[in-house]
């Protein structure tokens, strides 16, 4: 498949009052036509920095981009005047943010607010794109479009907000979309229907999306392939089942080691992940995950190790690289709780 | 419109889950609490009422962890600090340890307080920014008198240490820890005065999830060594299995279903806890790809006006008739201490 987004060595830096925080350390990835690339870490991992700055959205002072190219079909966003930025975003790249609730303007009519970019990119005359927005969100799934068209967003509940973020976010049928948690702020039976509702818009448009959360779990129904971030780092970067059949950074190992699953055994204690994530501004010489690795090794403290390849789309930053599959915990033998969860959904 | 005729009480004194063997520490009839709704400037007529909690009855027996779990708005954390009497009920009575807490007056209720504590989600919010560690853990012991000056130092260093932070944090400020440092703070905080019962509201929803293990295992672990009883009040139902030893869902006001641990994610019968339980991500793409989840369409509907009959018909997939017409049958034991309330659980 062609690629449609190449991020090459991206660095982004916050100057603040405290010092200068490396929120993005040389971060390098892609995503092809139609891939949906799943992009996981806790908060301050870097996760939403990298894609605010592919976005070219992030607050200029105090973050600044310091090094990198992003190539969007074969154009490098980085060295765009903003009008030209402004052309591609909303219309070719789309994004869609964790709170439905402060990302909508309170005062203007959700009707406007997806018209706009219609008017503005595809050149629609307001009757066209006020027709055109309904379809949208009839296409969301939200009911009685044609009133809903004129309601204000204190209107709606928050999953039918996010749904109108997901109209607008869809309305010029970008090739990439960007979803920063976009189901975070929601209940899990909430989250379910965005889920399933954009996996059926992904079919119906073609498009490419990223999708960034903290939950590991999450993404195993959802990913095509996965990127792992550790303090402004890429530390791992697999297909969906390789990550998690055979996970080569101790940090995602122990991030599935630490989650509870509902379709195992109960056990009586967790295997939590010791310490705590690295100061940005006192950035650790060496791994950033070496002060909490149970694998550490004598280099890990003197050198950072960059993402090198282990096997087909299967990257990782270590030294030790231990095999995954040999420190997860088997979650066969217990048949019986996977087969009551499937008998759950069919009731 | 004073107050819209309530429903008739979903649970009855009775299908409290029997106690078998254990002491029950914690006992729940019939509990409400409604919000008014007021509306004018001068007169604040009442024109209707939020019903956060709507006739719930349970129990908690002393020494276990209780997991009430259900969605944002469906009344858990009003009804967690409704026990402690954080909100007064506007009906119904909270037993513990067999005093009716609804009955005290404020100064027999603040004597009672000590033994029973809160942990609470937000732990940025939590702690007072301009008191120092010591200050924050040390402040139940002074105001109940039990320690000061050099003892009430000893004991703050030693409830630090059981919570796994350094005992010298004493002179710190809360703006110095983590996230997951400042959890433990106030787990230590609620620790000081050797409660009972501690409410856990949420306690690591807004911890990062590599720091949520650790919280867990550190208040599973305070419960073996003080014999602690807990209501851990979660919306992340994998969580709530690992810790809990039964499990009470919540829907609109109402606890739907409640029954121990194993049997409530092997069997549960109210379709809501089947659409929760299916909602649930399993870290996994080949069970992922297998499996059917149960999607409920809208929304939860406003607890200002609850749905006629069950509350649950406008989303639940075997609706009939009489979901639509008539309250869902008393909360009632189905097994031994299984409890639901549904039309269609025979």
């Amino acid at each position: 498949m062609a690629r449609l987004l190449e991020v090459w060595r991206l660095e982004t830096r916050f100057y603040t009052q405290d010092g200068v925080v490396k929120a993005v350390n040389g971060s390098s990835f892609h995503v092809d036509e139609g891939e949906t690339l799943g992009i996981v870490g806790e908060s301050g991992s870097g996760k939403s920095v990298t894609m605010l700055s592919v976005m070219r959205l992030i607050p200029t002072p105090p973050g600044k981009i310091v090094g990198g190219e992003v190539l969007f079909a074969g154009q490098d966003l980085l060295k765009l005047k903003e009008s030209e930025m402004r052309r591609i975003r909303g219309n070719q790249i789309a994004m869609i943010f964790q709170d439905p609730m402060t990302s909508l303007n309170p005062v203007l009519r959700v009707g406007q607010q997806i018209a706009e970019a219609l008017q503005l990119h595809l050149g629609m005359t307001p009757a066209q794109a006020r027709q055109r927005t309904i379809e949208l969100l009839q296409m969301v799934g939200i009911p009685a479009a044609a009133e809903r068209v004129d309601h204000y967003p204190h209107q709606f509940s928050g999953g039918m907000r996010q749904r109108v973020m997901i109209a607008m976010g869809l309305s010029c049928r970008p090739k990439l979309l960007i979803a920063d948690e976009p189901t975070t702020a929601l209940d899990v039976t909430i989250q379910a229907q965005i889920v399933e509702l954009i996996k059926a818009l992904r079919e119906e448009i073609g498009m490419a999306i990223i999708w960034i959360t903290h939950d590991l779990a999450f993404l195993a129904g959802l990913a095509d392939r996965i990127l792992v971030m550790y303090a402004g780092q890429i530390v791992e970067e697999a297909p969906l089942h390789q990550l998690y059949k055979n996970p080569r950074h101790p940090y995602t190992i122990g991030l599935l080691q630490s989650i509870p699953r509902l379709d195992e055994r109960r056990r009586e204690k967790l295997q939590p992940i010791e310490g705590m994530p690295p100061d940005l501004v006192n950035y650790p010489k060496g791994c950033p995950f070496a002060a909490r690795c149970r694998f550490v090794i004598d280099r890990c403290w003197s050198e950072n190790p960059e993402l090198e390849s282990v096997g087909s789309q299967h990257a990782v930053a270590c030294w030790v690289k231990p095999e995954g599959k040999a420190h997860l915990r088997s979650v066969a033998g217990v048949g019986g709780d996977g087969e009551s969860l499937e008998r759950t959904a069919h009731g | 419109m004073v107050d819209p005729p309530s429903f008739p009480a979903s649970a009855s004194v009775d299908a409290c889950p029997p106690e078998t063997g254990q002491a029950t520490l914690v006992r729940v009839e019939n509990l409400k609490v409604h919000f008014p709704i007021r509306r004018g400037l001068i007169l604040q007529r009442q024109v209707g009422s939020v019903k956060a909690v709507d006739g719930v009855s349970f129990a908690v027996r002393r020494g276990e962890t209780l997991g009430l779990v259900g969605e944002s708005g469906c009344g858990k954390s009003t009804l967690g600090r409704a026990i402690l009497q954080l909100y007064r009920p506007t009906a119904g009575n909270v037993y513990f340890g067999g005093v009716d807490l609804t009955q005290l007056s404020p100064e027999e209720l603040r004597r009672m307080r000590q033994r029973m504590q809160m942990v609470f989600q937000d732990p940025y919010a939590a702690l007072n920014p301009r008191q120092t560690v010591g200050a924050i853990v040390g402040e139940p012991l002074t105001v109940f008198r039990v320690a000061g000056g050099k003892a009430q130092q000893e004991r703050v260093r030693e409830l630090l240490e059981v919570v796994g932070l350094n005992a010298n944090f004493v002179n710190r400020y809360p703006h110095e820890f983590s996230g997951g440092q400042r959890q433990r703070i106030v787990i230590a905080r609620a620790l000081a005065l050797k409660p009972d019962f501690i409410v856990c509201d949420e306690p690591i929803s807004a911890l990062d999830v590599s720091i949520q293990a650790q919280v867990i295992n550190l208040l599973q672990s305070l419960q073996e060594q003080f014999g602690l009883t807990y209501l851990f009040i979660a919306h992340d139902l994998s969580v709530v299995r690992h810790i809990s030893d039964r499990v009470a869902v919540m829907y609109l006001g109402k606890v739907v279903e409640l029954a121990d641990r194993d049997e409530i994610y092997q069997n549960p019968l109210h379709p809501y806890t089947q659409a929760l339980l299916s909602a649930v991500p399993i870290p996994d793409p080949e069970v992922e790809a297998r499996r059917k989840r149960i999607i409920l369409k809208g929304d939860v509907p406003s607890p200002v006006n609850p749905p006629k009959g069950c509350n649950f018909h406008t989303r639940c997939p075997w609706v009939t008739e009489a979901c639509r017409q008539d309250p869902p049958p008393a909360f009632r034991e189905v097994s031994a201490g299984h409890f639901v309330a549904c039309h269609r659980v025979p």
